[in-house]
């Protein structure tokens, strides 16, 4: 990808008149036959005489439409899955029930809530590994489709009519947008909390504003992409190991940027020799898409590969053992005090006016049950499904009276801090067989770090609502 | 047609800004409602900033500093700028991809894991019981692999022009400049 930053070292030709290499030429700056009228209207119709505004300041012979459109088209296919993930991980959250929201004034940007479900017990696993992976897997693409169109930020006139005017500040919120979703995204799973607030909020809202932008840019470009993609021959092109342009391509090499051919002014006027060809750009930022899937992939699909997310924040087991598997929070790390989980803890069952505390030995003394379930987070990373094993919910709710049909539960945990010291889970969730109380997993006692004496574990359910070191049930109307 | 005139674009185009914008304000109004709104307005704003005044121009001046470091952008005596028409790389093209590959590739993994490598979050080992001091090596590690691997390839890229007496090797293809005009 070569660049044009001024400082080209060849003569400039005919045209420009000048072989000085300074960096103040600025490239091919003085391209135009008209020189710049002096003056304020001149510099106003014109534009400065030197610097990014001028077609020829940008030389890369790789731009044009028919890369945009390329990027453009990967990117029309990646970023919808991305939104749709995303918001489908927020109904995973069932934010509709008690202190579950933590984006509270969500309005009508909840409208698509549903009763998040059980099955398939991996959905939310894959959910997140999808959203998580996906979005490292296009950043490459991203910054390439950025560097494509990178003069039109300095196009000159910098407003042409209110229509432009509004259009760019819509590429503002397009741009800021998009990369505010993937630092707030890519630093909240390395558990780096720098952006300002909770990120919750911020990576929700912030999707929404950037979704706005989104829809509006590809409803005014998608026929100019299509038309790119139809015309341009993406096999010719990859086809062709020489910097050559395939199609429409070849006439807009030759085409100046306000020739009709090119209606995007990305072609350059003054082609810098190729150093790389538009397949080997391509060849390129595809590799590093398949380098950063290699470096994090791992880490959502677990056994031998977790191994391989080299780079991913999960990539390395804790340790062997039957509790060897991925921890979320320790329970150092969310104050959780010995004497809070000793033998004095008590599992306290409310509902219906009913109250029973039971000691761990009760709880275990119950009809004992068995789920194979996965532990899945939002940061994308996720374990195979673990053997745990306990009380089912729905028993324990029949303990208060729910003998038929159990209702939602309010879950509280001996937690001090942290944003998810409890959980409301729906009653669908409670009815399944397969939601435990679970005081094991895989044949052992729970480890303190996977939420001794007793945790929740409920199929397809996000991992923070897998609600550890369990001390209070409330079913029913107070859920 | 005023209309068009005096908007600069048709009718539907302002209906469909609106409808944008509209969305914009609603989620907007959301987003800022938190502790520290002009912190996220800067975020916002500054990440576009970010990238488009510092980042994409620190590539690029990169990758224009080591082509003309390494003889890419040195050009012979011929055909006057913009009408280039054959063999128009220096010697250093041959290989400039064999850098500028290796260092797309690891740039792009410091930018993607930059928290964890530079061991940033600090809670890191005390939530997750895994160790914070691997990740540095290992992208250390990966980047040297990445160089060996272009090196190979190119020392077998000039094996393979060697033996074979034609002296059109595959970078001087790449070299060529496409239209000729």
């Amino acid at each position: 990808m070569s660049e044009p930053h001024g400082q080209d070292q060849r003569p400039v030709g005919p045209r420009g008149g000048s072989a000085d290499p300074g960096p103040s030429r600025a490239g091919s700056s003085l391209r135009s036959p008209v020189h710049p009228r002096g003056g304020v209207a001149g510099l106003l119709r014109e534009g400065p005489p030197v610097g990014p505004t001028r077609p020829g300041f940008w030389r890369s012979p790789l731009r044009g439409p028919w890369l945009t459109s390329v990027f453009g088209a990967v990117l029309l296919v990646g970023i919808p899955l991305m939104f749709v993930t995303g918001l489908l991980s927020y109904a995973a959250y069932n934010p509709d029930l008690g202190g579950n929201d933590k984006t509270p004034e969500r309005g009508w940007l909840g409208f698509y809530l549903i009763s998040w479900p059980t099955d398939p017990h991996w959905l939310y696993r894959l959910n997140q590994g999808v959203h998580v992976t996906l979005g490292i897997v296009l950043i490459p693409v991203l910054l390439a489709k950025l560097w494509s169109v990178v003069p039109r930020l300095f196009s000159w006139p910098p407003v042409k009519s209110l229509s432009h005017a509004l259009e760019r500040l819509s590429v503002l919120l397009l741009v800021g947008g998009v990369l505010f979703e993937f630092a707030t995204g890519l630093l909240n799973i390395q558990l780096d909390y720098i952006f300002p607030g909770s990120f919750y909020p911020l990576h929700f809202y912030g999707a929404w504003v950037f979704i706005g932008a989104f829809v509006l840019h590809v409803a005014l470009r998608i026929p100019l992409m299509v038309r790119m993609l139809r015309d341009g021959g993406l096999r010719e092109e990859l086809r062709r190991p020489a910097a050559k342009k395939a199609g429409a391509g070849a006439a807009l090499a030759t085409a100046g940027p306000t020739s009709p051919s090119d209606p995007t002014g990305l072609t350059t006027p003054e082609p810098a020799a190729p150093t790389i060809s538009r397949r080997g750009a391509l060849g390129m930022v595809g590799a590093g898409s398949l380098l950063l899937f290699a470096m994090t992939a791992g880490q959502s699909i677990g056994g031998v590969w977790r191994g391989t997310a080299l780079l991913a924040p999960r990539g390395q087991d804790p340790g062997p053992g039957p509790n060897g598997f991925q921890v979320n929070k320790t329970a150092a790390g969310v104050g959780i005090r010995p004497r809070d989980v000793g033998p004095a803890w008590r599992l306290v069952v409310r509902g219906q006016g009913q109250e029973r505390v039971l000691t761990r030995a009760q709880v275990l003394a119950l009809p004992q049950h068995s789920a194979a379930l996965p532990i899945a987070c939002v940061e994308g990373w996720s374990t195979e499904d673990q053997l745990w094993s306990g009380v089912r919910l729905r028993d324990l709710a029949a303990l208060v009276g729910f003998a038929e049909l159990a209702p939602g539960v309010f879950v509280q945990s001996a937690q001090r801090s942290g944003s998810f010291r409890s959980t409301t889970l729906r009653d669908n969730q409670v009815r399944d067989a397969r939601s435990l109380l679970a005081l094991k997993v895989n044949g052992a006692d729970l480890s303190a770090d996977h939420g001794y004496p007793a945790r929740v574990i409920v199929p397809a359910n996000p991992g923070v609502h897998n609600t550890k070191w369990v001390t209070t049930l409330t079913f029913g109307d107070s859920a | 047609m005023a209309f068009r005139k005096r908007y600069g674009a048709p009718p539907l185009h302002l209906l469909l800004v609106l409808g944008s914008f509209a969305l914009t304000g609603y989620a907007g109004i959301r987003l800022l409602s938190g502790q520290e709104p002009w912190m996220v307005v800067l975020w916002f704003a500054g990440a576009a900033l970010l990238h488009d005044l510092v980042l994409l121009p620190l590539y690029t001046f990169t990758d224009r500093a080591a082509q003309i470091v390494l003889g890419a952008r040195h050009r012979p005596p011929g055909p006057p700028a913009g009408h280039p028409s054959s063999s128009s790389a220096g010697p250093g093209h041959r290989w400039i991809n064999h850098v500028r590959v290796p260092v797309f590739l690891s740039g792009l993994l410091f930018l993607t894991y930059f928290p964890l490598i530079l061991r940033r979050g600090n809670r890191f080992t005390a939530y997750t019981t895994l160790p914070d001091d691997v990740f540095l090596g290992r992208w250390l590690l990966i980047t040297a692999v990445l160089f060996a691997l272009s090196a190979l390839t190119l020392m077998i890229r000039l094996f393979r022009s060697r033996t074979t007496s034609a002296r059109r090797t595959p970078e001087k293809v790449l070299g060529e400049y496409p239209n000729g005009t």
